[in-house]
């Protein structure tokens, strides 16, 4: 079978309804510390009947990273507890406020609503993936946030950041008003609003320069 | 010369660690063998637990055990613990189940049969006044000096309550200064409202999750808190252990704004469940459990009368707060007493108020505890005064606002400096109010403009905390911070007067925070905007220790007399010749004593000395209490304006809008400045308007729980053009002049937008927050509301 295929099938097979009522029944969450711990599972037995990890192979942040999971597990929880990529954020568990924002094939998606099946043979990229491994270079839209000194508690920040990215590789000159719109699936619950706007119309700024 | 620092903007050195995901929250740390905890949460407003078979649930393989009520520390009264067995809120833990995986947790905790037994409870704290009204304890309404007692209002105080008048009852807490009964007499017009001001919870983005682990003897937990050392000594005294043996890792905190001032009862959870189990606990808090145990403001039901002079001066004001304290109490009306005092200098006033424990989640202080609520409430009745008077809206908040000799309150206190007006004016111009008025009841197809002012004080300072700092032999300065890291950048901040009294460059500087291993010295916790004012302070005292240790080593090693010595970029010079910081950090070390940390001053906080021990011989210590001494409150102020559009078919709000000018006294870092005047200001705007708490009144359960149903304001809900201003003039008892900002903003925000929807409704003052639709329609089709007046928790 291949990627695709399982993709759809497993979207067949746990469609929205059945996986918010599988999610919502422990309690939001899909977790395991398997990959630590050493004991693939053993959650499975327990909560999900017939469910049972699987080895797949995720293509995240330019690497491949073999992992198992569960049917039922959300990109979120597999970035956080399997692969340990704790930049991408929880604050709400349910698609509210956008703090686990990575890219999907260059699109902006919460990670706590997407099943980490639906992302096989799609490139993954986290708030992690974003600084240059080799050179250390910051991205343009990190690059744009030092200069500006954005954020304050920055819990939300790696959301906004790559939904920031997403923007600009839609729009690469928005007005203002264009990226409040473009940023409005995050939540910042300092208010930073006005400096986030002026991360991401600097972020622009140095994109065209380059 | 070294550069100037102060009054600059600098990105705190932080910022890559939070843009790159490298920092680490609390959630983020995993430890070897490492289980979840997952909480039994009380499904009932006030039950007593009967009975718990877990026999199923720790039947299940991969469940690691299970903590009790009994497990952990129990006091008498209304006093939280972190588990009970006789809940006092919907949402309250019971009990904590571990397992290898959080998914298992859950699943155990479903498995867990609870005999509960229902008992009374009172959502509204009206309720518990009235004559055989419930109460949310067993034991009684009020407790104080370790005894329960039951304060009921009588039959005639609620008749003058349900005819709209503020009633003579009895109160717990009361104060009264000049002559309010014959300041009423007199006045010209009385402005007389009954409002309300809604509980919301705090909602942080970052939930407070906390992982705990036991190793040889110590804790190290991993919690998310607003002020660090004050957490570590709070964590030991829960757990009654030896502070020095608790590692606390603070090192980022995702929001708090009151939530988390020493981090939060919950957060107890991990370090007592893994010293059960021998295993690290991680303790992974959601959204709907941060409504829960998340803490919240507490509402308002309060009854106001303003006495005003013909000329627009306020003479008296007389205020009774019913306040709804939630399962544990809180005493946010205090401080709105004064605060009322304060803004509108009436000289007579009366303030009465009574605090209720309700069955509704533990309340604690948010962002401009009191003042919020208070400014938010009473600045649409000034201006209904000034309407009726024929006075502009704001000549008459120039009229009354303080200024520096201003005494307030019940026992005349004094402020260290106030520039209110100041701060009027420059907003005034900035936001163009006097060019606004032509806009103001201007209507275009549904859509009605508003303008309107909030004029916000809160405290803002405080005196006498410790400053450590070491020079090393890397030439570097390590400025220690025992302060939290929640945003607002003071961690760095706060060190600069130490980098430019040392003469230092900010690429010399090091900031040590978050670890307490490290060493902190005593601080302030980090709330009530205390932190600029107390730790610019604390670190300049401790910079000169630091310049008085260096000047005496500079002229011990190359002669001349210490004065004769001056530092700059890294180097001490006087007439013996020059010597690099290095140089004389190595020296300290030869020289012992006082110089590298080995003898410390008598008068640091008993706190101070393990840390400043723990550092003795590393290099060149600065270690100081702040003796700076002064008089007197330290305040701040915002003044907000506001335009709005108020669609009259919708009832829908639109902020256009908004101006936020603020009195802190000198400015640190413009760039953050702005930021938490802004960001305080929409935080009281969601407050005033979007984020709406509800509960069923028949099941005494909470509704909105999630972002979606109590909405924090989000990026479209403000205009994309704020602006913001400084007064900048220093605060002359502080050494580097700056008082902290926090605060006042949130009931500047909150202000402003009540004002401006009042104005935008001809002036009707709503009296109620938050300002829904349903609430705006009702006021405007002239309906009745679907509530009473006086509901609490009703939107």
């Amino acid at each position: 079978m291949s990627d695709a295929d399982s993709v759809e099938l497993v979207e067949t097979k746990f469609s929205r309804r059945t996986f918010i009522k599988g999610v919502i029944a422990v309690g939001a969450t899909a977790s395991t510390t398997s990959q630590f711990l050493g004991r693939p599972g053993l959650a499975s037995a327990q909560t999900m009947p017939g469910a049972a990890e699987r080895l797949i192979t995720l293509r995240v942040n330019g690497q491949d990273r073999p992992v198992d999971i569960l049917p039922n597990e959300t990109l979120a929880m597999t970035l956080r507890y399997r692969l340990n990529l704790t930049g991408t954020k929880l604050g709400c568990d349910r698609a509210e406020c956008g703090a686990c924002t990575v890219l999907v094939d260059g699109v902006n998606q919460y990670a706590c609503s997407m099943l980490t099946h639906q992302v096989r043979g799609r490139a993954v990229t986290t708030i992690e993936g974003l600084q240059d491994a080799e050179t250390g270079e910051l991205s343009t839209v990190q690059q744009a946030v030092v200069e500006e000194g954005g954020f304050q508690c920055a819990f939300c920040a790696p959301g906004f950041i790559m939904s920031m990215t997403a923007m600009l590789d839609e729009n690469p000159t928005p007005t203002r008003e264009e990226a409040a719109q473009a940023l409005s699936g995050n939540l910042c619950r300092c208010a930073d609003y006005d400096k986030i706007l002026n991360c991401a119309m600097r972020a622009s700024e140095l994109a065209q320069r380059a | 010369m070294a550069e100037k620092l102060i009054g600059t903007d600098i990105a705190p050195p932080d910022l890559i660690a939070k843009i790159t995901g490298r920092a680490k929250y609390s959630e983020d740390f995993r430890r070897d063998g490492m289980v979840f905890a997952k909480l039994l949460l009380s499904p009932m407003p006030h039950c007593r637990v009967r009975g718990v078979d877990a026999t199923r649930a720790l039947a299940m393989p991969g469940v690691v055990g299970i903590l009790r009520a009994e497990d952990v520390p129990q006091r008498d009264g209304p006093r939280e613990a972190v588990l009970t067995d006789e809940p006092h809120y919907e949402g309250e833990p019971i009990l904590a189940i571990a397992a290898e995986t959080e998914e298992l947790a859950a699943a155990a905790i479903e498995m867990i049969d609870l005999d509960l037994e229902p008992l009374p409870f009172v959502i509204d704290p009206l309720d518990s006044l009235r004559p055989g009204g419930p109460n949310a304890y067993s034991e009684g309404n009020r407790f104080a000096d370790d005894e329960w007692t039951d304060v009921k209002w009588t039959e005639a105080d609620f008749e003058a309550i349900d005819a709209g008048q503020m009633p003579d009852a009895q109160a717990v807490s009361e104060w009264s200064k000049g002559d309010p009964d014959a300041a009423f007499a007199a006045a010209d017009v009385i402005i007389d409202e009954q409002i309300v001001h809604q509980s919301l919870t705090h909602d942080p983005m970052e939930p407070r999750s906390t992982m705990a682990y036991w190793e040889n003897g110590k804790l190290y937990a991993h919690v998310s808190t607003q002020s660090a050392q004050r957490t570590k000594f709070g964590l030991a005294r829960a757990l009654d252990m030896d502070p020095e043996n608790v590692i606390l890792v603070a090192e980022y905190c995702g929001g708090g704004f009151g939530s988390k001032i020493s981090g939060s009862t919950i957060m107890q959870l991990p370090a007592f469940f893994s010293r059960k189990i021998n295993r690290p606990v991680m303790h992974r808090v959601t959204r709907a459990e941060e409504h829960y145990y998340g803490r919240a403001r507490p509402g308002f039901q309060s009854w106001v009368k303003m006495a005003f002079q013909a000329d627009g001066k306020c003479t008296g004001i007389d205020l009774f707060i019913v306040e709804e304290g939630g399962a544990y109490g809180s005493g946010d009306n205090g401080s709105a007493g004064m605060i009322a005092d304060l803004v509108y200098t009436p000289q007579n006033m009366r303030f009465r108020s009574v605090s209720m424990y309700t069955n509704t989640p533990p309340k604690a202080a948010q962002r401009g505890p009191g003042g919020a609520q208070i400014i938010s409430m009473l600045e649409p009745m000034l201006d209904k005064a000034a309407r009726e008077l024929g006075i502009d809206r704001y000549d008459i908040r120039m009229l009354n606002a303080p200024e520096g000799d201003v005494v307030f309150g019940p026992r005349d206190s004094t402020l260290t400096s106030v520039h209110a007006k100041e701060a009027l004016v420059m907003g005034a111009e900035m936001f163009d109010w006097q060019g606004k008025l032509e806009l103001s009841g201007r209507q275009e197809g549904t859509k009605v403009t508003g303008i309107g002012i909030g004029l916000s004080p809160y405290t803002a300072g405080s005196r006498g905390f410790d400053g450590l700092m070491m020079i090393r032999p890397d030439g570097k300065l390590y400025v220690h911070q025992g302060i939290g890291n929640l945003g607002t950048h003071s961690i760095a901040d706060t060190a600069r007067p130490a980098a430019e009294i040392l003469g230092l460059n900010w690429d010399q500087v090091e900031i040590v925070w978050g670890n307490s291993s490290q060493g902190m010295p005593r601080s302030s916790v980090q709330a009530g905007s205390q932190t600029t004012h107390a730790h610019t302070r604390a670190n300049h005292a401790a910079a000169m220790d630091a310049l008085d240790k260096i000047q005496r080593l500079a002229a011990r090693r190359m002669g001349g007399s210490p004065g004769a010595y001056s530092v700059d970029n890294g180097r001490v010079s006087g007439p013996g010749g020059s010597m690099t910081f290095a140089q004389i950090a190595q020296a300290a070390i030869a020289a012992g004593g006082a110089f590298d940390g080995h003898d410390l001053p008598e008068d640091i906080h008993p706190e101070t000395v393990p840390a400043a021990e723990g550092l003795a011989g590393t290099g060149l210590m600065g270690v100081a209490k702040d003796n700076y001494g002064g008089e007197g409150g330290i305040y701040s102020w915002v003044a907000g304006f506001a335009l709005v559009e108020l669609d009259i078919e919708t009832g829908v709000v639109d902020l256009k809008e908004y101006v936020g000018i603020t009195d802190c006294g000198t400015v640190i870092h413009p760039r953050s400045l702005g930021a938490q005047v802004l960001g305080g200001s929409i935080q009281g705007m969601g407050m005033a308007m979007t984020q709406r708490w509800v509960f069923d009144p028949q099941y005494g359960v909470p509704f909105a729980k999630r972002f979606y149903t109590a909405r924090p304001p989000g990026i479209l809900d403000v205009p994309p053009d704020l602006k913001w201003g400084a007064v900048g003039i220093p605060d002359p008892q502080s050494p580097v002049g700056a008082k902290g900002i926090g605060e006042p903003p949130v009931g500047a925000g909150a202000a402003a937008l009540t004002t401006a929807v009042a104005d935008a409704m001809g002036g009707q003052c709503l009296c109620r927050t938050p300002l829904t639709p349903d609430i705006i329609l009702a006021e405007l089709e002239g309906r009745e509301r679907a509530h009473g007046r006086l509901d609490q928790h009703v939107g």
